[in-house]
């Protein structure tokens, strides 16, 4: 077979890569807040939850969460009566925006307790309450200061992606798979696929680029 | 049985018990596949760090593209890469090496970055100093520059060795045989998978935490100004 | 009347503690409704330390605070006082407005979000209400044209006549300012010290200031307080402060000062 024809089911693949991405890194994004601010939370229950939470997805391997979720989670169902087999492409999204949602709670938190003290001060003079003070006036702040660290956790999420071939879902690296098992043309293949994963994480940086610009435009007006 | 233990699955806390040897030996492999990984990773990144630091452009251009591209680029990819394509080159290795080089490739990006970071953080000043006593660059690299550098260093490269670490699973697909693939198979022959997926689950927190830990000590150990030398 | 000669806030025995350090030692001070009162003395003699309790940015650790006439930082209990609960700071915390040393503007947000933010978001105004308001507002301090910049856009003076206008947006009882400008450049102290002046000229709000200044002391005052260590040590007129000082503290500190 000639590289064009291998071009279709890759691209079949690149696409199934990409909304996998998207997907997993917005899931990513709603449990990075909620945990991130969960952590620095008074009640101890929610604060508990989120250490948890973010230890356990930080502490273990994407692979063995993702296996977890498609092989083990099911049984442990079964075991309370429960139907939990998961589609591969829910068990994948799950694991992707667990995983990456852990690390990003991290960030959250950090941005979060860098807006200085003189903040919540002005705020609690104007009486705000405590959660007008963090959504109006302390995470507007801390957002720009989250984004850089946002955009590698997206391509880093991009390229955890490819694990997901391994529970039989046909993303890009899941189709180089089955084109190299009956072409033997790794080479070729291979090179492929590494250039279209390095062209779609250069067009995610560019984007996440342009976010980051847009949620500053405050501070790019000119002083 | 696996690596000459039974399991006994007349239980979950039997069972629990008795595939734990058999999932320690594969952790032993994990430890092993992270370090080696680690190692190439150190002198790969040193080596690309070096590149991309150098006066002329056609040098330090084509070692950022390159470091960019690997950085860019999942593990799964290049392990299956190197998997598949050195035999084609003659170069045939055993799959646990092949897993560590790929691991090594894929974080010298990520060390480049720490080796740059760490030597230019190491001020102006010192450079100056240690020309007016007219000290040889040899020297000055050496005895001034990385002593001061060692001590940012050592906690970025702590974490990716933990990260590291957290990767090996991935060389399961080159049938190496470390924690995962040993409790997939276990679970694939039994049909049991929770206990074995949530052990090593649980092993790997214990593997973390204690490797985090260690970092955190060197971290500590370590005089922030620098190595001291006689 | 009797609300008008009862004094709208008053400290009584208060103690305030920072670990080891005594900030305020049974202290002891009263401001009456409509009077602007200035308050000098040393680094560490706790004039901030008030400031900061009246807005409930600090409590206290002995002693009554009332505002208007009602425990601050207490509430009435069935059997006597109790600490207060938050919605009784927020209910108190509405009667007080604070002018901060480092501005502390919302960057995020232009000049006139900045002061419509509060009034919209916490009293309930409708977004016209609180834009007009606004714009009586920055034209009172002289920034009219400025209502669509950023905080980092202005200079500091500017930037903290910004910070009075939304200060007053909230319609507080007593307004506080907290060294309102220390961290100026010398050339525009002016701006702000008029602003401030034209406030006290012409509203009866009552002003507390905690200042290095001494123009305002002397300027905008009805009466001048000096700290030292924790309690006042001697008050009066402006006049009687600063050309008959009683203490030989209150004269060291004058010296030193009036000569810098």
């Amino acid at each position: 077979m000639h590289w064009t024809e291998y071009a279709a089911p890759l691209l079949q693949g690149a696409w199934v890569t990409t909304q996998l991405t998207v997907y997993s890194t917005v899931l990513g994004a709603v449990l990075a807040f909620a945990a991130g601010i969960g952590k620095l939370s008074g009640n101890w229950v929610l604060k508990g939850v989120s250490v948890a939470y973010i230890e356990v997805f930080r502490g273990t391997s994407l692979l063995v969460q993702l296996f977890w979720l498609y092989f083990a989670l099911p049984l442990a169902g079964a075991a309370i009566g429960l139907d939990l087999r998961l589609p591969p492409v829910l068990a994948g999204v799950l694991a992707l925006g667990l995983n990456i949602g852990a690390y990003g709670a991290e960030v959250v938190r950090g941005a979060i307790q860098a807006v200085h003290t003189d903040q919540h001060e002005a705020a609690r003079a104007l009486n705000f309450s405590p959660r007008q003070t963090l959504w109006d006036i302390v995470i507007p702040q801390a957002v720009p200061e989250m984004m850089p660290s946002f955009g590698n956790l997206a391509v880093q999420n991009l390229k955890d992606t490819a694990l997901v071939s391994l529970i039989s879902l046909g993303d890009l690296t899941f189709r180089a798979e089955q084109i190299r098992n009956f072409t033997q043309d790794s080479t070729t293949i291979y090179t492929m696929v590494l250039f279209t994963y390095f062209g779609m994480a250069l067009v995610l940086t560019v984007i996440m680029r342009a976010l980051e610009r847009y949620l500053a435009r405050w501070r790019a007006a000119k002083g | 049985m696996l690596f000459g233990y039974e399991w006994d699955l007349s239980s979950p806390l039997a069972f629990a018990v008795s595939i734990l040897p058999i999932l320690l030996i594969g952790m032993w492999v994990t430890i092993q596949a992270a370090v080696l990984g680690f190692l190439v990773a150190l002198v790969l990144g040193l080596l690309f760090a070096v590149l991309k630091s150098a006066p002329s452009r056609w040098v330090s251009w084509p070692a950022a593209v390159v470091t960019e591209f690997i950085r860019d680029t999942p593990l799964l990819v290049q392990l299956f890469f190197l998997y598949y394509v050195l035999p084609e080159y003659g170069v045939v290795l055993p799959a646990f090496m092949t897993g560590a080089l790929a691991l090594g490739i894929q974080y010298s990006a990520y060390t480049s970055e720490v080796y740059r970071a760490g030597l230019e953080a190491v001020s102006r000043d010192q450079h100056e100093a240690a020309r007016a006593l007219n000290l040889s660059a040899v020297r000055t690299f050496t005895h001034i520059v990385v002593p001061q550098a060692v001590p940012r260093i050592v906690p970025a490269m702590g974490n990716y060795l933990v990260s590291i670490m957290k990767d090996v699973p991935v060389l399961s697909v080159v049938t190496v045989l470390e924690m995962l693939n040993v409790a997939k198979i276990v679970g694939d022959r039994t049909f049991s998978y929770l206990i074995p997926l949530s052990l090593v689950g649980g092993l790997y927190l214990i593997m973390t935490l204690v490797a985090s830990a260690g970092v955190r000590l060197l971290d500590a150990w370590l005089p922030k100004q620098g190595i001291p030398l006689k | 009347m009797s609300d008008n000669t009862d004094p709208i806030i008053t400290f009584d025995q208060v103690v305030k503690r920072f670990g080891d350090l005594t900030v305020l030692d049974k202290l002891d001070f009263e401001v009456k409704r409509g009077e602007k009162v200035t308050i000098i003395g040393p680094s560490g003699s706790g004039k901030s330390t008030v400031l900061r309790i009246l807005m409930t940015l600090e409590g206290i650790d002995g002693g009554v605070v009332t505002v208007g006439g009602e425990p601050l930082w207490h509430e009435q209990g069935p059997e006597g006082l109790r600490p207060a609960s938050e919605a009784h700071l927020r209910k108190m915390r509405s009667r007080l407005g604070m002018v901060f040393q480092q501005f502390n503007l919302f960057p995020h947000m232009t000049v006139l979000r900045n002061i419509t933010e509060a009034p919209v978001k916490v009293l309930g105004l409708s977004k016209v209400e609180a834009r007009t308001r606004a714009e009586e507002l920055l034209e009172l301090v002289g920034l009219a044209d400025q209502a669509q910049k950023y905080p980092h856009q202005l200079s500091g003076g500017q930037q903290q006549r910004v910070g009075i206008a939304r200060a007053l947006a909230m319609r507080p009882d007593v307004l506080l300012f907290d060294e309102p400008t220390s961290a100026l450049d010398p050339e525009l102290v002016g701006e702000v010290l008029n602003v401030i002046g034209q406030l006290a000229e012409e509203h009866d709000l009552t002003m507390l200031l905690v200042t290095h200044e001494m123009r305002f002391a002397r300027e905008v005052s009805d009466r001048v307080c000096f700290f030292d260590q924790g309690r006042i040590r001697e008050q009066g007129t402006p006049e009687q402060l600063f050309t008959d000082p009683r203490e030989q503290r209150t004269r060291e500190f004058l010296a030193a000062v009036l000569d810098a």
